[in-house]
């Protein structure tokens, strides 16, 4: 089966940085792919990569086996209209209503009427459970669980055959974060698509995760089913699965 | 540390810093003259720029065409051209003061305001969160605020020249003892259309120029709230720099 999306040797500098070093990754439908690592060990470049949010140096994206990096821009944002995208932050735009935060890319980008467009709004909204009454309220009145909530509402409202997730419990309390991780689980399997997320919180990999891939110094140093990820035999899995500070891994503080 | 290399290296830096201006001007302006455009935003825009800065531009040109007057009157007198007043009021407002100040003040009001606002959009992952939602930031964001700014601008200094010369006639009238209808007449007689039209074709390059270095600013920030708090004033210096030069080439063109 070809994967939906897959990354090939992915290289990426910053600032004098090699942040990336030759990322190999890949999913395909109805899988869920959690990225664990560190702070600052390339999680989110990988990702942005993957969105097109950043210029790989070198290596390949491919979605359903058609590299992206070579295609013209106009064709490569076509692609990605394959994609949702939930963001740490949730990125909720400030100055729009929470129903056209969650429709937005029905009404700008694929020309919906603003009637049709609020109407799977407030059904995507009933889907991740955001009470249809907040949605002509602005984001800065939603509490960080349900921005979250309005954040995946936005992702996944045109049902995208790969939903990317950047930290989905960052910032929110355990009871909160278990519901945002049932949530995505429950969505993944309803859409059918693949998922990509990226966590320091094992709590949230076990539970999102069919498959953990640890990325360390710029490589995928291990890779396995969700359920080996306590018997990975990789001494490096194992001191961030039990959360040390002394181990191959030096804590940067 | 070489003092050559040093120098060098702060030149190229400049070099650098114009060429990615340049190029991102024209992503803008090639964005806002072609479809799709995003009418709402554009109307939002429009009362954000325009209609909001009325006050602020109102208020500059009364107090300025009533200052130029007072100014000329005891200039004039030095030569018995004291009848100058009204002549030299219009023709320093329409061609100078109007839309060069009305420019200043929304190098300060609207350029800090798009960098502010785009800025905080980038460091919050917005503008990310737009390009994988299928939306071209500059289609949505940026030529909305460069079109806007540059339409509506001609506008207000239309609106500033007509308040500024008011000013004028208000203290010429009851601080110098001019006669109003010989006032308004000799003001209507001596401008001529060009005067005008110079004026309002500085205030559309002055939109363009507030905006776009608004916007680039914006657009290119990052760390945090720090970053955001850089743009803005880099934009008000950026757009008050560049709209000085400007102006000045403009009026040289005109002269010419």
């Amino acid at each position: 089966m070809t994967a939906k999306l897959q990354l090939v040797g992915i290289r990426k500098k910053l600032r004098g940085r090699q942040v990336l070093d030759g990322v190999d990754i890949d999913v395909a439908a109805r899988r869920s792919l959690v990225i664990i690592g560190g702070s600052g060990v390339g999680k989110s470049v990988t990702l942005k990569c993957a969105l097109g949010l950043m210029k790989p140096d070198s290596g390949k994206v491919l979605v359903d086996g058609a590299d992206v990096t070579k295609m013209p821009p106009e064709v490569r944002q076509r692609v990605m209209r394959k994609f949702g995208m939930l963001f740490q932050g949730g990125a909720l735009f400030d100055s729009l209503t929470v129903w056209e935060n969650i429709a937005f890319r029905l009404i700008y980008a694929d020309g919906v009427s603003r009637a049709e467009a609020r109407e799977r709004a407030v059904e995507t909204m009933r889907k991740v459970r955001l009470a249809p009454e907040f949605a002509d309220v602005r984001p800065i009145e939603l509490s960080g669980g349900m921005q979250k909530r309005a954040g995946l509402a936005r992702a996944i409202i045109s049902k995208p055959d790969v939903l990317c997730v950047d930290e989905p419990t960052t910032g929110l309390d355990p009871i909160t974060a278990d519901a945002i991780n049932d949530l995505i689980v429950e969505m993944v399997k309803e859409l059918g698509c693949a998922a990509v997320s990226i966590t320091h919180d094992m709590a949230s990999a076990r539970k999102i995760a069919d498959e953990i891939a640890m990325l360390y110094a710029g490589k995928i140093v291990w890779r396995g089913p969700a359920a080996a990820i306590d018997n990975s035999g990789n001494a490096m899995v194992d001191q961030f699965v039990a959360g040390r500070a002394e181990g191959p891994i030096q804590a940067v503080v | 540390m070489n003092p050559f290399a040093a120098i060098g290296r702060a030149v190229l830096a400049m070099l650098a810093e114009v060429g990615r201006f340049s190029a991102f001007t024209g992503r803008a302006a090639a964005t806002c003259f072609s479809p799709p455009v995003f009418v709402g935003q554009f109307a939002r825009q429009c009362a954000q720029i325009g209609y909001f800065s009325l006050p602020v531009v109102g208020v500059t040109a009364v107090f300025i065409g009533a200052a130029l007057a007072l100014n000329i009157y005891v200039g004039g007198a030095r030569f018995n051209a004291e009848q100058f007043v009204p002549n030299i009021v219009v023709l320093g407002i329409t061609r100078e003061l109007g839309p060069v100040l009305a420019g200043l003040m929304l190098a300060g009001r609207v350029s800090a305001g798009i960098a502010a606002e785009i800025g905080t959009m980038r460091v919050t992952e917005q503008i990310d969160a737009m390009t994988t939602l299928s939306t071209d930031p500059f289609r949505f964001l940026i030529a909305p605020r460069v079109l806007a700014a540059t339409l509506t601008l001609p506008i207000l200094v239309l609106v500033a020249d007509i308040i500024g010369v008011m000013g004028g006639y208000l203290v010429a009238v009851n601080s110098l003892d001019f006669n109003g209808a010989t006032y308004l007449r000799n003001t209507f007689e001596f401008m001529e259309p060009q005067d005008v039209i110079l004026g309002l074709v500085k205030a559309a390059v002055f939109g363009f120029i507030i905006a776009s270095v608004g916007s680039y600013q914006g657009y290119h920030s990052n760390g945090g709230a720090l970053g955001v708090g850089r743009a803005a004033p880099g934009a008000v210096g950026g757009a008050i720099g560049l709209i000085l030069a400007v102006n000045y080439l403009i009026t040289a063109f005109f002269v010419e």
